[in-house]
């Protein structure tokens, strides 16, 4: 029977569909609403959502609607980085390029129902649940990737996006049709119980392949090699902010899902699946490097780099121990921070009408624009693992845990990876700091929002890196319940 | 002071406090900042002094620690503490900071602010890594100063300012990436052998690695340190980054950025891996004997000072890691002794060529001649301190060289007879340096109107001149500071490595001072690690 209670674990969700229609039956009868009354509405919004998701944290693990959601440590943790996710997309979307096209109350409420298929992903106990949750994301997103509708780039980008998402959710859903055949139910509860039964089952190739067609599913999601080829012409053609939440919600919630699958299979203890993850590890960090290596253009470079992220990242969910898993955790929320940081800066010195992506355009930013450029190089060299910043943390996570378990090569691959990476983004550095200034000053334009992200960004990526104390310590409880 | 202040803390923090304070000052008042920033480095030096006093020397444990909870969930604490091997290194920071303010002081004209920003936080950096005692705190630190090292080399440095500062980036970065993956590797060994996970060194140190672990320890830990020395033929991002960078710059990264791989080899390497030291002894000598001829000969050919200069570098740091791999007494005081010295003397040479390049913006030793008649205060320092570098005897440079040819001989006489080679080039490529430089006719015409030394340069030399003056002398006391730490290091390396051989399973091992019979903390926890797996 459904309750109170289960309304009660689905509030995040709940308060953000709610929230996603409100602004848009708001953006109906005020047209004309000042977009700042329009973000402080949502994200008091979020952050009722955010207490909700802090409260499910503390509360023991339940499931509710007849076993569809659970909400655990990891909803909750999940939830959170998806909430901060997205208000800091929100944030950066007020600057000066988008003001003309992002007026609309549409393009907040795309973001907040994105953000509730993530979180729906996150929370699902279900296949069925998180194929939902998986659409919702997906649907969203593509109409954002191509939100400016007079660009070319934007369409061929969400018409790609779109195209090959489409593909992806049929490879998953074919998946979830086998794996249902093979065990008899889609509940991921089901689905452990049967395997501990029936080891053989894992061994059946109906399972195997529905296995394998659901990790295409995700890959695509994650942007894993080789399933990671939209992601730079998608992020390209995408409004700056959006290519920011796609690169670190969109990402985290793949590997939500994927972890939720791993752990319920408890895949990573057989040894073929184990060697088909590593491959991928070590293939996309090395293809994301290498080719960011080559890039002129910054959007695309970030695209290569949160590419190879994933690699790293998921070098610590093939550790499949305590230290891998909440280094997952702790790498998810230090990315948002610096990716999103990344971005910010690209988004923070658009003009109207005009957007800095060529590397060539910031030639001695530091001597035009101080502020963008020192964050910048603070999350150039976030995303290049130097400490004191949260990079450097993350990395030495997801790594440690991969030492403890023994995969000694994966991590020295991580870390030949982590050199070659040094150089792009070095590169950036050198051109903001090292090179003489051109062209005229640019006359600042005030974007308090956007600031306020950068700030938090900031904040957050330097915090994570000298105080990481009690997150890790959150982290590693979370990792502790799933094990 | 009060035995609770935490003196090293200070050290570490003021000059981060002092470029936070730095950062809110107006970019365009370079005189205020310029001011606050050697009120701050005086502020650390002085503070620093205590340290240096109140440091026992009989003792080896380390002294002025401070340790508080940093990541309980790795067991990384914020673990400072000085012991011999250390001291002298922070004391060399502290002191030198101070003056390269002082003569860079006119130097920098771009970005005045974000200059001395970087160099108060290089400061911190460097402290840091002398001061730490928990390997993951002590990377961080070892990491981060790059950040600042960096841009002063590529943001105020000469004209392949870019390719220099990339080239040492990577290069250093490339190294230490590897020593992460080793301090991975102890932390979860040591976790496996004694139950408790830790990075703290005091507490790792205890443990013996099997020789065949140490190998590969020994060599990733060794390659970062290698690199950061440098040691042939690993040395190549020396002679750019000295050339590019700004004056102070080189004179950092001489003074102090290169004494953190020998120490580096002296705090982790040699300790350690006891039996893997033993095993790369004959490699590491015939390397370091290789860069101090190699440093030599390049350095007769160079056409210009600071190459001249920089290569010079390269060869007196072979001195060093031949002493600290003699694994004597005398080698390891005179190599940790010369690394003061080299500090000292390579410095002040580039304070020196600094202060000719200002004025002449030029380096090459075919502009200059006759100088001596034009600048006699110039040149009196200049022969002082190029003196000092060849090691003349009463001079700083002399007690350590002699120490490390005594500890080569000791263990092996042809290391000494090639290593006394190396001082012959050195008399041979400074001397003609100089005599090149001050010597002979005064003819080319820009040269006929330098001015001579004025008080400010003054002022930055004389306290070098006079501190490489005072070791050349009276050495004891430094050398007194840092014997029982030297003592008790060689025995540590003799004592381990028989304990592997003889018993290739772990074997803890404290070297106590008072009682050995005393079972200590690591074999207790041992034990029960031991009754927990039954």
């Amino acid at each position: 029977m459904i309750t109170f209670q289960d309304f009660y674990l689905l509030a995040p969700e709940i308060i953000l569909t709610v929230l996603g229609f409100g602004v848009l039956t708001l953006g109906l009868i005020f047209p004309r609403m000042y977009r700042e009354t329009l973000i402080a509405i949502v994200l008091i919004g979020l952050a009722a959502a955010f207490f909700f998701a802090t409260h499910h944290w503390n509360n023991p693990a339940a499931t509710a609607f007849y076993g569809m959601i659970s909400v655990d440590k990891f909803t909750a943790g999940f939830q959170c980085l998806f909430i901060i996710a997205a208000a800091l997309t929100l944030m950066l979307s007020l600057n000066a390029l988008e003001e003309k096209y992002l007026l609309y109350s549409e393009y907040f409420a795309l973001i907040i129902f994105a953000t509730v298929g993530m979180m729906l992903m996150a929370s699902s106990a279900h296949l069925l649940t998180l194929f939902l949750g998986l659409e919702t994301l997906s649907v969203s997103l593509y109409i954002l990737a191509g939100f400016r509708r007079e660009d070319a780039k934007a369409l061929e980008s969400s018409f790609k996006y779109f195209l090959l998402g489409a593909f992806a959710s049929g490879f998953l859903l074919y998946g979830i049709a086998l794996i249902y055949g093979s065990v008899g139910s889609a509940s991921l509860a089901a689905l452990a119980a049967r395997l501990t039964q029936n080891a053989g089952v894992m061994e059946q190739p109906l399972f195997m392949t529905g296995l394998a067609l659901m990790i295409i599913g995700f890959g695509f999601k994650i942007a894993l090699a080789p399933f990671h080829t939209w992601a730079p012409d998608v992020y390209q053609g995408a409004p700056t902010p959006i290519a920011a939440f796609m690169a670190t919600g969109s990402k985290a919630a793949g590997f939500a899902a994927l972890m939720r699958l791993l752990l319920a299979a408890d895949l990573m203890t057989a040894a073929l699946w184990q060697q088909i993850f590593w491959v991928m590890a070590v293939a996309t960090m090395t293809i994301g490097n290498i080719i960011a290596l080559r890039q002129d253009n910054i959007k695309r470079l970030l695209a290569y780099s949160s590419i190879a992220h994933a690699g790293y990242i998921l070098v610590g969910a093939i550790a499949n121990n305590e230290t891998g898993y909440a280094g997952v955790l702790f790498y998810l929320l230090s990315y948002t921070f610096m990716n999103v940081g990344a971005f910010g800066v690209v988004a923070y010195l658009a003009k109207a009408g005009q957007e800095y992506v060529n590397i060539s355009e910031y030639r001695g930013l530091a001597y035009r624009r101080p502020f963008a450029a020192l964050a910048m190089a603070i999350f150039m060299f976030a995303l290049s693992g130097v400490p004191p910043t949260a990079g450097f943390l993350s990395k030495f996570y997801v790594f440690s845990g991969a030492v403890q378990a023994g995969y000694i090569w994966l991590v020295i691959f991580g870390v030949i990876n982590s050199m070659i990476s040094l150089y792009y983004y070095l590169g950036v550095i050198v051109v903001m700091f090292m090179q003489e200034p051109e062209g005229e000053k640019t006359p600042i334009t005030p974007l308090p929002a956007v600031g306020i992200a950068l700030a938090i960004a900031i904040f957050g990526t330097l915090n994570l890196g000298l105080f990481p104390g009690q997150w890790m310590d959150k982290f590693q409880t979370l990792a502790r319940s799933l094990m | 002071m009060n035995q609770n202040f935490p003196l090293l803390s200070f050290l570490i923090l003021a000059p981060t406090v002092g470029a936070i304070i730095l950062s809110l000052i107006p970019g365009d008042r370079t005189k205020l900042l310029k001011m606050v920033t050697m009120g701050v480095s005086l502020l650390v030096f002085i503070v620093s002094l205590p340290l240096y006093f109140g440091f026992d020397e009989s003792r080896t444990a380390f002294q002025f620690e401070e340790k508080h909870e940093w990541i309980p969930a790795f067991q990384a604490t914020y673990h400072l503490g000085v012991d011999g091997l250390s001291l002298l290194m922070i004391m060399l920071t502290t002191f030198l900071m101070p003056l390269i303010f002082l003569a860079s002081w006119h130097d920098i004209k771009k970005s005045v602010k974000g200059y001395l920003i970087s160099m108060l936080l290089l400061e911190t950096g460097m402290i840091g890594v002398f001061a730490s005692l928990d390997l993951l705190l002590f990377y961080i630190f070892w990491e981060a100063m790059l950040i600042p090292m960096y841009f002063i080399i590529g943001v105020w440095g000469g004209a392949r300012r870019i390719y220099a500062a990339l080239k040492f980036f990577i290069y250093t970065m490339v190294g230490s990436l590897l020593m992460l993956v080793a301090i991975l590797f102890i932390y979860f060994y040591y976790g496996k052998v004694t139950g408790t996970l830790t990075f703290d060194l005091v507490q790792i140190r205890d443990l013996l690695f099997p020789e065949n672990y140490q190998i590969w320890l020994f060599l990733a830990f060794g390659l970062s340190f290698a690199i950061k020395v440098p040691m042939f033929p690993f040395h190549t991002w020396l002679p750019d980054a000295h050339v590019e960078a700004p004056t102070a710059g080189s004179v950092i990264l001489a003074g102090v950025l290169l004494k953190m791989g020998t120490y580096g080899f002296l705090r982790f390497c040699l300790p350690l891996f006891p039996n893997a030291t033993m095993l790369f002894t004959p490699l590491i000598s015939i390397l370091a004997l290789i860069g101090i001829i190699y440093g030599a000969w390049v350095s007769t050919v160079q056409p210009d000072l600071k190459k001249l200069v920089a290569y010079s570098s390269v060869s007196h740091l072979g001195f060093v890691m031949l002493g600290i791999f003699t694994l004597t007494h005398q080698g390891l005081q005179g190599g940790l002794l010369q690394m003061v010295n080299h500090g000292l003397s390579t410095g002040a040479l580039f304070l020196v060529v600094g202060m000719i390049y200002e004025r002449r913006h030029t380096r090459l030793i075919s502009d200059f001649g006759g100088l001596a008649k034009q600048m006699p205060i110039f040149t009196t320092f200049f022969m002082i301190v190029t003196l000092s570098s060849i090691g003349l005897p009463g001079l700083n440079g002399f007690v350590g060289e002699f120490l490390i040819l005594l500890g080569a001989f000791l263990t092996n006489k042809w290391y000494a007879v090639i290593a006394t080679s190396g001082v012959i080039f050195a008399a041979v490529y400074m001397l003609r340096m100089f005599q090149r430089v001050m010597f002979g006719k005064l003819d080319n015409e820009e040269n006929q109107h330098l001015t001579d030394l004025s008080t400010r340069e003054i002022a930055v030399l004389v306290p070098v001149v006079a501190m490489i003056i005072l070791i050349g002398v009276w050495p004891a006391p430094f050398l007194n500071k840092m014997e029982k730490s030297v003592d008790h290091l060689i025995r540590t390396v003799h004592y381990r490595a028989e304990r592997v051989q003889q018993a290739p399973a772990l074997a803890p091992l404290e070297l106590a001072e008072e009682d050995s019979n005393k079972p200590s903390d690591l074999e207790l926890k041992m034990a029960k690690a031991g009754e927990l797996t039954k």
